[in-house]
C-alpha cells in the first residue's frame, strides 16, 4: 500500500523526523488559507499523487506571493498529471500540500528496502539527491552508500555516521544526520514498510537536515497490524477494477492488451500472459482467482474482465489440483450464464476430473471452445480475437 | 534416492487441527507411504487429540521426543506462522516447509536472522510444498499427475510447477524430487541451494527449473550453473508481459526500479547453457530434447 507524501512527513514528524511545516489541502480556498497560517514569504505547492516524477510534470510549484499560490493551486488542483510513473493516461490531482519554502544548500537522497539476497534491510544513501535514484544507480553506481542492518539491533551509530559522512554531510551536521537516519529506519521497521524514500534529503542554509520528500510502500501482509495505516489509503489513487476485484479476493491487475485471462495461481497466470502474446495477441489482465475460487468468485472475475471496453475474448486457464475441474466447470457454466458472456470464451482445464470438467463445459449449451493445452487454447484465442 | 525428503521421513504437520491442516494432512497421508511418514501434529492446547489418526501434540519440541519427526510442514495463520517455524527451529527439526502465504516480510527478516545459527533447512513460505513421487508427498499439489523418475523440478510458483509435472509426466519422464520454493521475496532455499542438491543427487539427471520476475535469484543460480552443474537444465521465466512496479499476485514477483525482468533471467540462464523455453507447454518437450 502507498500513501501520500503529506501523510508520510505526519508519521516522520511523529518520530521526530524535521520535515518542513505544511497543511494537506483539497480545495483553492484551503491553500489560500494554509500560506497565511503558515506565514514566510516563500511557498511550495505540491501535487499529491502517489506516483514519482510529480515536479518533472508541473505538479510542484514554488509560489512568493500568497495570489501565486492560489494560482498554482487552481492550476494543480485537478489536474491530469502524467509523469514517467503514472503511464500516458496520468492521474487527477484531488489534493494538495502547501509548505513553507525551504532554503536548500545541499540535495541529498536516503532510502531503505528489504534487500532480498541478504535477507536484511539495507540503509542507502546517496550525495546525487533530487534525482531519479535509478539513474545514479545505473550511471554512478560508487555514489550510493550501502548499511545492511541486524534486525536484532538497529541502525548503528556507527553504520549512520560512516553514512552521513560518506554522502559528504558536514561534521557539524553528523549529530543531525544520525538521529534522522535512525528515525527514519525506526518508521520503516515498526511500520512495516517495503519501502522508504526521502528525495531530496536537505541540507538547509541554516544548517538543517531535513526530509522535503516522503515516500512509503508498506507490506500488504503486515496492514492487519496497522489499523493506522490502513485509515491513510486513498482509493482514488487505485484502478477501480483492482479495487473491486480486492472485495472478492481475486488478485487483478489492468494490462493493455485485448484478451481477458482468468487463471489459478500467480506464476501459471503470469505464464499465460506470456503464451498469449507469443500466439500474437495480448493480455488485457492478470488475473490469479487462487486455490480454492468459489463460483461467486469466477462470476466476479467475469464481471471484472467484461468491464474492459477493448476485450475481445476470454481465455480461461486452470490447473486443478484439489479443487477438481468439475467443480470449476460448473462455476464457469454459471458465471458465463449470469453475466451473458458477449465475447468468445476459450476454455482450458487440466487437472483432476478433467474429462468430467469438459463434459460439462461441453453439454451447457453455452459457446465454449474446449483447448487442451496451453499453446492449443492461446491460439484459439488469439484466432477468436480475430488478431 | 531424492532430495530432502523420501519415504523414511517422519513428518510433523504444525496447524494440523485448522481446516487446511487436516485437509492436506489426510491427502498427503494416503499418497503412497505417507501413512507410515506422518507420524505428529502439532497446535497449540490441543494435545493429546488425535486428528486423521495422527496424535497431536503441544509443541514441536514433544512431538519431537515422542515420535522422532524430522520434517515439518506448517499450515499456521499468517500472522503465526513465522512462529512456528521458530518453534521448529528451536527443536531442531531437519526440513521445515512452510506453505502458509501471506506473511509479512518482516516476520520473515526475523526468522531468518534467527536460523543463521542453526541447521535447519527452510523450504518456503507461500509455497505447494515438495513431493518425491511414489514415496512421500508435503504440501498441497495433486499427488496423481507425479511418476517416480529422474528429473529434479524446482519452481516459485505452484501451479505453474504442476503445469510442467503433468507435461513431464505424459512424456514418461518421471521426477526424483519437485521442490515448490514459494513467491515471497524473504523465503528459505533458493533456486541454487535446490539446483546444488540435484547436482549431487545420483538419482537425478536433468533439472527443470521454473522462475519469474523480481529479485535475482535465477540469475545467482545461472551464475552458479555455468560454472558447476553437469546435467542439463531447462528453464522457464514467468512474467515476460509483466508491467514494471506492480505485484503480480507472489509477494516477490515484482519488477522494482527496472530489475528483476524476465528478460534479464532469460538472458543469464541462456548464458548459462540452461536451454530456456518462452513457451510454457513447450517445457517438458525441452526437457525430452535436453536428454536425446
Amino acid at each position: 500500500m502507498k500513501i501520500h507524501e503529506y501523510q508520510g512527513k505526519d508519521i516522520l514528524r511523529e518520530y521526530g523526523v524535521a520535515v518542513p511545516e505544511g497543511i494537506a489541502c483539497f480545495s483553492i480556498g484551503d491553500a489560500t488559507k494554509a500560506a497565511e497560517s503558515l506565514g514566510g514569504a516563500k511557498w511550495v505547492v505540491k501535487a499529491q499523487i502517489h506516483a514519482g516524477g510529480r515536479g518533472k510534470g508541473g505538479g510542484v510549484k514554488v509560489a512568493d506571493t500568497l495570489d501565486e499560490v492560489k494560482q498554482f493551486a487552481g492550476e494543480i488542483l485537478g489536474m491530469n498529471l502524467v509523469t514517467h510513473q503514472t503511464g500516458a493516461e496520468g492521474q487527477i490531482v484531488k489534493r494538495l500540500l502547501v509548505e513553507e519554502g525551504a532554503s536548500i544548500k545541499e540535495e541529498l537522497y536516503v532510502g531503505l528496502v528489504v534487500d532480498r539476497a541478504s535477507q536484511q534491510v539495507v540503509f542507502m544513501a546517496s550525495s546525487e539527491g533530487g534525482t531519479e535514484i535509478e539513474t545514479v544507480a545505473e550511471e554512478t553506481p560508487e555514489k550510493i552508500h550501502k548499511a545492511f542492518i541486524d534486525p536484532k539491533v538497529g541502525l548503528t551509530i556507527a553504520q549512520a555516521s560512516t553514512l552521513s559522512s560518506a554522502i559528504g554531510i558536514p561534521s557539524n551536521l553528523t549529530d543531525q544526520a544520525v538521529s534522522l537516519f535512525q528515525s527514519l529506519y525506526q518508521v520503516f521497521w515498526d511500520k512495516d514498510a517495503s519501502l522508504a524514500e526521502i528525495n531530496p534529503l536537505i541540507i538547509t542554509n541554516d544548517e538543517r537536515v531535513m526530509a522535503l520528500d516522503a515516500k512509503f510502500n508498506f507490506d500488504d501482509n503486515a496492514l492487519y497490524r496497522h489499523k493506522e495505516l490502513v485509515e491513510l489509503r486513498d482509493l482514488d489513487e487505485e484502478d477501480p477494477a483492482e479495487v473491486e476485484a480486492d472485495k472478492y479476493g481475486l488478485n487483478y491487475i489492468s494490462l493493455d492488451g485485448t484478451i481477458g485471462c482468468l487463471v489459478n495461481g500467480a506464476g501459471l497466470a503470469m505464464a499465460t500472459m506470456d503464451i498469449i502474446k507469443l500466439y500474437g495477441a495480448s493480455p488485457a489482465n492478470f488475473l490469479d482467482v487462487g486455490g480454492g475460487a468459489t463460483s461467486e468468485q469466477v462470476t466476479e472475475a467475469f464481471k471484472l474482465m467484461l468491464r474492459n471496453q477493448n476485450l475481445k475474448a476470454i481465455l480461461v486457464n486452470i490447473f486443478g489440483g484439489i479443487m477438481r475441474c468439475d467443480v470449476i466447470a460448473e462455476g464457469l457454466v454459471n458465471a458465463a450464464r449470469e453475466v451473458s458472456l458477449s465475447v468468445p470464451l476459450v476454455v482450458r482445464l487440466e487437472g483432476t476430473n478433467v474429462e468430467k470438467g469438459r463434459e460439462i463445459l461441453t453439454q451447457s449449451g453455452i459457446a465454449i471452445t474446449n483447448a487442451t493445452t496451453m499453446a492449443d487454447a492461446a491460439e484459439k484465442v488469439a484466432a477468436a480475437a480475430g488478431v | 534416492m531424492s532430495i530432502l525428503i523420501n519415504k523414511d521421513s517422519k513428518v510433523v504437520t504444525q496447524g494440523i487441527t485448522g481446516k487446511t491442516g487436516q485437509f492436506h494432512t489426510h491427502h498427503s497421508k494416503s499418497y503412497a507411504n505417507g501413512e507410515n511418514c506422518y507420524v505428529a501434529g502439532v497446535t497449540p492446547k490441543k494435545g493429546g487429540q488425535v486428528v486423521e489418526g495422527i496424535p497431536v501434540f503441544d509443541t514441536v519440541k514433544e512431538a519431537k521426543q515422542e515420535t522422532h519427526c524430522d520434517v515439518s510442514v506448517i499450515y499456521v495463520p499468517p500472522p503465526f506462522a513465522a512462529a512456528a517455524i521458530d518453534e521448529a527451529v528451536d527443536a531442531e527439526i531437519g526440513v521445515i516447509i512452510c506453505i502458509t502465504e501471506g506473511i509479512p516480510v518482516k516476520d520473515m527478516i526475523r526468522t531468518r536472522d534467527r536460523m543463521k545459527e542453526s541447521n535447519s533447512i527452510l523450504i518456503g513460505p507461500n509455497c505447494p510444498g515438495l513431493i518425491t513421487p511414489e514415496e512421500l508427498k508435503i504440501g498441497i499439489m495433486p499427488g496423481y499427475i507425479h511418476q517416480k523418475g529422474r528429473i529434479g523440478v524446482v519452481s516459485r510458483s505452484g501451479t505453474l510447477t504442476y503445469e510442467v509435472v503433468d507435461q513431464l509426466t505424459k512424456l514418461g519422464l518421471g521426477q526424483s524430487t519437485c521442490v515448490g520454493i514459494g513467491g515471497d521475496p524473504v523465503n528459505g532455499l533458493k533456486h541454487l541451494d535446490v539446483m546444488k542438491m540435484f547436482n549431487d543427487d545420483p538419482d537425478t539427471d536433468a533439472v527443470v527449473m521454473c522462475g519469474e520476475i523480481g529479485g535475482t535469484d535465477e540469475e545467482e543460480c545461472a551464475e552458479w550453473i555455468a560454472a558447476n552443474m553437469n546435467k542439463p537444465v531447462v528453464g522457464f521465466i514467468a512474467g515476460v508481459t509483466a508491467p514494471e512496479g506492480k505485484r503480480m499476485g507472489h509477494a516477490g514477483a515484482i519488477i522494482a526500479g527496472g530489475k528483476g525482468t524476465a528478460d534479464e533471467k532469460i538472458k543469464a540462464l541462456e548464458a548459462a547453457g540452461v536451454r530456456v523455453t518462452r513457451n510454457p507447454s513447450h517445457m517438458g518437450a525441452f526437457m525430452k530434447e535436453a536428454l536425446s
